[in-house]
């Protein structure tokens, strides 16, 4: 394949498949009789035009970013994880658990510990699929999808049949008490004087997910760990002349997969809706899987491309609200988006390295 | 286009910062979305009337996921949308938190009770429309077993159930009436093909009517009784078209009306408890040309005899939801 220079990879690929993306939506919204103009404003503004819509990018972010990270993390050692899905359902269980069966006196004492609750809950839901792939070839992409619906169902049960407060119609648990609300952006950037919207749900857990980010980072690029899950991914063969067990690196890649999709719980039920309801993930874990694939499965990347999410869910919201818009076309244009982002790369990238390759040409000659 | 342009006008203002008090309704339907032949339908039914009739014009949103409950009835609200309608029970958390928020803003929930001094709470008296269906189901039938398919295994079902076996009962008191439901969980209000299976499922324990109170899944429930010879009953709006001669009546819960009163009143919208009942004309049965042949002088007599008594208290319904219990089974 033709070389392009790094800048270009970085920033032009994913710009010009945006372009591409938003004149097709343009397209869509003109042949159903709106203004595409319009339309593409409102979305932007009303993503990223007032901290109120900023609040409502970042909290999409924040989810995606951690189902990101965990698609990441497993890609890295060349496991294919469509089970954050299913996994950072059972994570949202084990921090409800957490935050309802215990009295917490203040959420600086329950957000560690339902970050543990979450992170355990996923961790668990993701090693069976991990210890059949390590030890009997059951190939990963079906266990963990399979998973995603046994975990589905178990929730259900659960809510139903045991979390369910007496009375309620609802297949949700009862509201967490006071002690475990965590602080939204609006009460924190309040204690340094900048205003924010009130309204907005995206909270502490915005956060977290910068801090595991950056863990990331360090555990893929700077530990042995790291070392060792990514020449497993680039070679088994040459891993395990290296003396790097497959066993382990399945089990563990998976299990730290799982545990970043189970954070993703500490996000949407406790910060957002502070109670667990049925579908609390609404299908970021399979957002997750366009952002890292998008962000090239580095975190920086991750972050760029969740936050561009964000903007896609929040403006989607909007666009909702205010205009004539069916809610299909609404996921039609988030998918077109996807689409030319993350699968249809090629078809972006190779007319760019042509453009290249014939500068490169002229310079030479 | 009117619409159009007043809706970008809309945006525009909002766009600006300036946003200036709208006073438009607003309509948020539930996650089953605007057509769904049924609940939701009847509430853009009735906003669609008051918008033919007054002219004017109202905002809606059909909600794609959980976390936008609460976002778009904030959003409705600063924008200045008053008041703002919602259908169904799963707004009740989310109004509770929003409604006090926004003191000046009237909101209206149907299928639920929130307290609050700007909320108003509509529900149905859906036991007593039940018991009507159920008397004429006892009438119409002629095994002496009747059906009943619920959709989501909630006290708000159970209370048409518990409505629907009284009614059987008041004409034959030895009637069986076999109950089933869907399931557990929201996907049990689109469930035709479940529907069909447990249509199929009662029909051999001898029912030949029965009543659905399922949502979309009674679209199933409805067909496999055309198919399998038997009659049924529809629920919510008048589902009697669907088959001609074959639906014996269909549980009118006029969801309709409920909207169009709310956005009639607009700003001033009367707050508090509003029970929609027979009396009120809230709920009722439904005849037309498609089931005149099944309902004989004598069984219209008997139910809107029934019906009066209902109405002036002569004839006390239990609701199911009252103490979670039915005195019939």
């Amino acid at each position: 394949m033709q070389r392009i220079p790094n800048w270009a990879d970085v920033v032009l690929v994913p710009l010009f498949s945006l372009l591409i993306a938003f004149l097709l939506s343009g397209v869509v919204i003109f042949a159903i009789g709106e203004n595409p103009i319009a339309a593409v404003k409102m979305m932007i503004s009303g993503a990223v035009g007032s901290t109120y819509g900023w609040g409502y990018t970042l909290y999409y972010a924040t989810n995606f970013l951690f189902t990101g990270l965990a698609f990441a993390v497993a890609s890295h050692a060349r496991l294919f994880n469509i089970g954050t899905e299913g996994q950072a359902t059972l994570g949202g269980l084990g921090v409800a658990l957490v935050c309802l069966y215990i009295p917490w006196p203040h959420w600086a004492l329950a957000l560690p510990a339902a970050m543990i609750g979450g992170a355990l809950f996923g961790a668990a839901w993701a090693f069976l699929p991990a210890w059949l792939q390590a030890k009997r070839g059951s190939h990963i992409v079906i266990t963990t999808i399979m998973f995603n619906y046994i975990g589905f169902s178990l929730l259900n049960y659960v809510l139903v049949n045991v979390l369910r407060p007496v009375g309620a119609m609802d297949p949700a648990t009862a509201k967490f008490p006071e002690g475990t609300h965590l602080p939204t952006l609006h009460d924190i950037l309040g204690v340094f004087g900048i205003p924010f919207s009130k309204a907005a749900p995206a909270n502490i857990s915005f956060v977290i997910a910068l801090i595991a980010c950056f863990l990331v980072w360090v555990l893929i690029w700077r530990t042995r760990l790291g070392y060792a899950l990514r020449s497993y991914g680039q070679s088994e063969s040459a891993a395990v002349y290296a003396g790097i067990s497959p066993t382990k690196i399945i089990v563990v890649a998976m299990l730290i997969s799982g545990g970043l999709a189970g954070l993703m719980a500490v996000n949407n039920v406790m910060g957002e809706a502070e109670r667990l309801v049925l579908n609390s993930v609404e299908g970021a874990g399979f957002i997750g899987i366009a952002v890292a694939l998008m962000g090239r499965n580095h975190p920086f990347g991750i972050l760029l491309a969740s936050i561009l999410f964000g903007v896609l869910y929040q403006g989607g919201a909007e666009l909702a609200l205010w205009m004539n818009i069916p809610r299909e076309l609404i996921v039609v244009i988030q998918a077109l988006v996807i689409l030319f982002t993350g699968a249809l790369d090629n078809m972006v990238r190779m007319p760019i390295a042509y453009v290249f390759n014939l500068r490169r040409r002229k310079e030479t000659a | 286009m009117t619409i159009k342009a007043t809706f970008l006008g809309a945006v525009a203002t909002l766009a600006l910062g300036a946003g200036g008090a709208l006073a438009d309704p607003a309509l948020i339907y539930d996650l089953g979305g605007k057509f769904d032949k049924s609940f939701n339908e009847a509430a853009h039914n009735g906003a669609e009337k008051w918008k033919a009739e007054t002219g004017g014009s109202y905002n809606e949103i059909e909600l794609q996921s959980e976390a936008q409950r609460e976002q778009a009835l904030r959003r409705f609200a600063e924008a200045g949308n008053n008041p703002i309608i919602m259908t169904g029970f799963a707004f009740g958390s989310a109004l509770g938190e929003v409604a006090p928020d926004y003191p000046d803003t009237k909101f209206a929930i149907i299928d639920m009770v929130v307290d609050s001094p700007n909320v108003r709470s509509v529900v149905f008296n859906e036991h007593e429309g039940s018991y009507l269906v159920g008397m004429m189901a006892a009438m119409a039938s002629e095994s002496g077993t009747v059906g009943f398919i619920g959709g989501m295994d909630i006290p708000l079902i159970r209370k048409f159930a518990c409505g629907y076996a009284q009614g059987v009962k008041a004409v034959n008191p030895d009637a069986t009436v076999v109950q089933n439901m869907t399931g557990t969980t929201p996907a049990a209000w689109n469930d035709p093909v479940k529907g069909g299976e447990l249509t199929k499922a009662q029909i051999s324990q001898g029912a030949d009517v029965v009543y659905a109170a399922a949502g979309g899944t009674g679209v199933g429930v409805l067909s496999a009784a055309a198919d399998e010879g038997i009659l049924s009953i529809g629920v919510d709006s008048n589902q009697n078209y669907l088959h001609p001669g074959k639906v014996l009546t269909s549980m009118m819960k006029r969801v309709d009306n409920a909207v169009y009163e709310a956005m009639s009143q607009g700003a001033d919208l009367e707050t508090g408890f509003n029970v929609m009942g027979i009396a009120n004309g809230g709920i009722g049965y439904a005849l037309d040309e498609y089931n005149a042949e099944l309902v004989s002088a004598e069984m219209q007599a008997a139910v809107d005899d029934a019906a009066a008594k209902i109405a002036s208290g002569e004839i006390a319904v239990h609701d199911y939801m009252s103490d979670n219990a039915c005195p019939v089974q």
